[in-house]
């Protein structure tokens, strides 16, 4: 057995092998979750960088959960501001980390391709994607899978509406490859004014009525509207009127398949794309993931870190 | 395949060797009581599960069967040349005070033991651990020894040994390939 | 003494001459072109067998970085890589440090070209000051310092009425205005081509409106202003028809393409190609059809390099920090003799796009052998075929996409008045 990528950036490269290889392998992680003492050996002696660029609590206390579970040292740096502004190139960054014989770098950047770069430049070192930009969020996808596939024993034939601002989800393009890949039909809906071009030569449906995406959908995944950010009153008016028709509420939720499943990479806008009627109701599996995304991190660790190329 | 292939036992001889493994198991522990059975993963399971079928027509009691992978238990880890698959460890009981017999198909090494005792000792604390192996070929590298033996064979290092299952798991026949 | 140089095909779009011709070079200038000339014992005779002898290439669009950034390029690198192209005039955009909006920095441009560089540089300066878009430039003392026309380039003139004013008064004194034309604020911080390749990854995209919009408004300030215009480095389908019509309709629009942007998809930046990294952005493949159409039919006037050279500092880090551009100087002949073999262009118009017609536009007093012109003559071999690599380009700077490729052209000698300011044969 080997995993045949030697980082892991961008869910669109992987083939049907290996996403069941890393969902099996989470799979078998998931149990050490679930002990009283949730510590292999697996990784021990395997150092673990978790480089972010960006805030995310989640994803780096995911990544770094993963790492101490399974007993490699997992260390964090954490810097608000790019490369650029703190005045040391990336190269020069990472090749430092690698200098230091880390095994595995996980990285968070607001720049797409940040990670690609990285890797195309470290000799030994995999690189890990915990988000870059508007590009991929490569875990995120295979922790919303291993999810689904949990609820639904399968991924294939399944209909899965992504509704938000797609423009901007790195969320949405790494789950669309992946769950394309498997076989599902993957609908992506939101104001047209966050539905970038070419999402249906990337394999997709694209509405802008949410109602007719959510129409017998197996799986919903809602994602998160940043009013706040630089511009976003240029593409929506209000968070008022966003509720209004692109979020998920009782009422439209009743449109989709009855044993639907509800899931948001978080942190939710309660009120906003989500009502914290179906947030906190019986079809959301939004906790879940989050657990789900430990197993996953933990599965992508080993196999990176597990095999010797050498 | 090239070199030579010598049937060390046969589906008979298998299934006398598990009967002898059951009765002794019984003997030693004077019943089944507390006992469970955890089969290493992949073929130690197998091999544990007739041991349960047996103890079964013997004793009338069906004793707990887990399995555990010990994948994430290898000291090779990150160093052998292939990544191992990581399988499962099914252990759907408390180990707390409970006679542990660990079932193997070949001991050889004892790494193997080794790391599923540690794996074994990261969920519970067993009252004991006893190791029930079909086939002990020697060439240890570990100070671990098997309460439960099927068949010692003496081997060169160079040499296998396949236990082979059929589809329902039942061992059926051991092989000793020289290369 | 006399020059001679015997047995070429003689290439001259402005004359209409395309035959097996000597060149007799004196005093620095074209004294004629004749078949069977006979040297006299003290003539230097340069002999072109095989080779093409063709006006030397004038570039409407370098940035030479010089003053300011000349860790990326300077008068003197950037013309040795002119020369290496082929090319013996090159008219250099205002975008240095300081901007040459004045004077002193046009003069210093044009003397050092004189003094120490391979090519001659005519200056363009910036339409406002500090091409800060708010106030003119000194346009007249400019054009008499020898300054060939105006451009904020890099940079739109987003102010409508100082586009219009800078028209006006640039047509006051027979200039042109030369626009960088990309909208802003539709451009909207787009790092690449918008369309498929930039939802998948994940980048900014920049429209073709940016540039087809500003365009619109442009020619019809022009329209309205009776100035000249040219349009720098055109690169979507949408602004060729546009200029087309308006020249149909008469207005005084000119415009250039580049060699990327004829030869080079949006595909080249996948993998966050930096190299690839220009603006505008390389497009789609109807695009690069419509450049080849425009050159074709003749709306696209000149090809210009937009040779845009950055250290690998500015170039090196996340696509979407990278600078802009890409060097073309000694890569725009062979992409451009592509054409030949696509059949888009004859090679005497492939030649016209990279001599007289380009001249013509900055009204450039070059791009043709005439009697009594300067003997600015570049030799061509069509067959030579080289590799693209550090070691082959002239330029300080190796920002190019082309890295490694097999390029078949090359000038192989150019003169520059008369004096061989390039060799390799």
């Amino acid at each position: 057995m080997a995993f045949a990528h030697k980082h892991f950036i961008s869910t669109k490269v992987l083939s049907r092998e290996d996403i069941d290889l890393i969902l099996t392998t989470a799979q078998s992680f998931k149990e050490i979750n679930q002990r009283d003492i949730k510590k292999v050996p697996t990784l021990r002696g395997k150092s673990i960088i978790n480089l972010f660029y960006e805030n995310s609590t989640r994803t780096r206390t995911s990544f770094e959960l993963a790492g101490k579970r399974m007993s490699a040292d997992t260390i964090n740096i954490t810097s608000a501001s790019s490369s650029v502004t703190k005045g040391e190139t990336l190269e020069d960054t990472a090749k430092n980390i690698e200098a230091m014989d880390a095994d595995i770098i996980v990285m968070r950047h607001p720049a797409s391709g940040a990670p690609d770069y990285l890797a195309k430049r470290l000799s030994r070192c995999a690189v890990i994607n915990a988000g870059d930009g508007a590009h991929e969020h490569p875990s995120q996808a295979m922790l919303d899978l291993m999810t689904i596939k949990e609820h639904k024993g399968t991924l294939e034939g399944l209909t899965v509406a992504i509704i938000g601002d797609i423009a901007r989800s790195r969320v949405a393009r790494s789950d669309l490859y992946a769950l394309r890949t498997m076989g599902a039909t993957v609908r992506l809906a939101g104001p047209a004014t966050m539905l970038p071009p070419g999402l249906d030569k990337l394999g997709a449906e694209v509405y802008t009525d949410i109602n007719a995406a959510i129409k017998d959908a197996d799986v919903i995944i809602m994602l998160r509207i940043q009013l706040e950010r630089e511009g976003g009153s240029k593409l929506l008016p209000t968070k008022r009127e966003y509720a209004q028709f692109f979020a998920l509420n009782p009422g439209n939720l009743k449109l989709a398949k009855p044993d639907a499943i509800i899931m948001h990479p978080g942190p939710l806008n309660r009120g906003v794309e989500i009502s914290s009627y179906v947030a906190d109701g019986k079809q959301s599996v939004i906790l879940e993931q989050v657990e789900n995304g430990v197993a996953v991190r933990m599965a992508l660790l080993y196999l990176l870190a597990g095999g010797n190329d050498a | 395949m090239p070199g030579l292939c010598t049937i060390l036992l046969d589906n008979e001889s298998i299934r006398r060797a598990v009967t002898r493994i059951s009765h002794q198991l019984l003997e030693k522990n004077k019943g089944c009581e507390n006992m469970v059975l955890i089969g290493i993963r992949t073929g130690g399971d197998h091999l544990a599960r007739m041991i349960q079928h047996r103890i079964v027509e013997i004793e009338g009691i069906e004793v707990p069967l887990g399995i555990v992978d010990v994948t994430m238990y290898r000291d090779d880890v990150g160093s052998s040349r292939e990544l191992r698959p990581v399988g499962k460890t099914e252990i759907p009981f408390k180990l707390g005070k409970r006679n542990v017999i660990l079932v193997d198909e070949v001991l050889q090494t004892g790494r193997t033991i080794r790391a599923a005792m540690d794996a074994i000792m990261d969920i519970g604390r067993p009252a004991s651990i006893q190791l029930a192996v079909l086939i002990d070929r020697g060439h240890r590298e570990l100070p671990i020894r098997a309460d439960y033996v099927g068949r010692n064979v003496p081997t060169a290092s160079e040499e296998q040994i396949e236990v082979e299952f059929d589809s329902s798991g039942q061992a059926h026949e051991v092989r000793l390939l020289k290369p | 003494m006399k020059t001679i140089i015997k047995n070429g095909r003689v290439i001259d779009p402005a004359q209409n001459i395309d035959a097996i011709l000597d060149v007799v070079i004196s005093a620095g200038c074209i004294e004629s072109i004749a078949a069977q000339v006979q040297p006299a014992a003290d003539d230097q005779v340069i002999d072109a067998t095989g080779l093409l002898i063709t006006p030397g290439l004038v570039d409407i669009h370098v940035h030479l970085r010089d003053p300011g950034y000349e860790y990326k390029e300077d008068i003197v690198s950037g013309t040795r890589a002119a020369a290496a192209g082929g090319f013996t005039s090159v008219a250099c955009m205002p975008n240095t440090n300081p901007s040459n909006d004045n004077k002193a920095i046009t003069r210093y441009m044009i003397q050092k070209a004189e003094l120490e560089g391979y090519a001659n540089v005519f200056p363009i300066c910036s339409i406002t000051k500090g091409q800060q878009g708010d106030s003119l430039v000194e346009m007249g003392d400019l054009k008499l310092a020898g300054c060939v026309g105006f451009s904020d380039d890099g940079l739109n003139v987003e102010d409508g009425a100082m586009l219009r004013h800078a028209m006006e008064y640039a047509q006051g004194f027979d200039m042109p205005i030369i626009a960088h034309s990309e909208d802003e604020s539709i451009k909207d911080g787009g790092v690449m081509n918008e369309g498929p390749l930039s939802t998948e990854l994940g980048l900014t995209g920049n429209p073709w409106v940016s540039e087809a919009a500003s365009v619109a408004r442009d020619i019809m300030l022009a329209e309205l202003t009776g100035a000249r215009l040219h349009i720098c480095h055109i690169s979507s389908k949408r602004t060729v028809e546009l200029v087309r019509e308006a020249k149909q309709r008469g207005v005084r629009v000119t415009c250039e393409v580049t060699p990327h942007h004829f030869t080079l998809t949006e595909e080249a930046v996948r993998g966050y190609e930096v190299n690839a990294k220009v603006g505008p952005p390389l497009r789609t493949a109807a695009d690069v059809a419509a450049m080849k159409e425009g050159l074709r039919d003749g709306t696209i006037d000149a090809i210009a390099t937009d040779h845009a050279p950055h250290h690998i500092d500015d170039k090196n880090m996340e696509f979407v920090y990278a600078a802009f551009g890409m060097i073309g100087l000694e890569t725009a002949l062979p992409l451009s003799l592509r054409l030949v073999d696509e059949g888009v262009l004859s090679l005497n118009e492939v030649i016209a796009c990279l001599s007289c017609k380009p001249a013509n536009v900055l009204r450039i007093p070059r791009g043709t052998l005439i009697a009594g012109a300067v003997a600015d003559i570049a030799l061509i071999n069509l067959e030579h075929t080289w590799e693209v690599t550090r070691q082959s380009i002239r330029s300080r700077s190796f920002n190019t996409p082309f890295e490694q490729q097999s390029m078949k052209g090359k000038a192989v000698m150019t003169l520059r008045a008369g004096r061989v300011v390039h060799k390799e044969i």
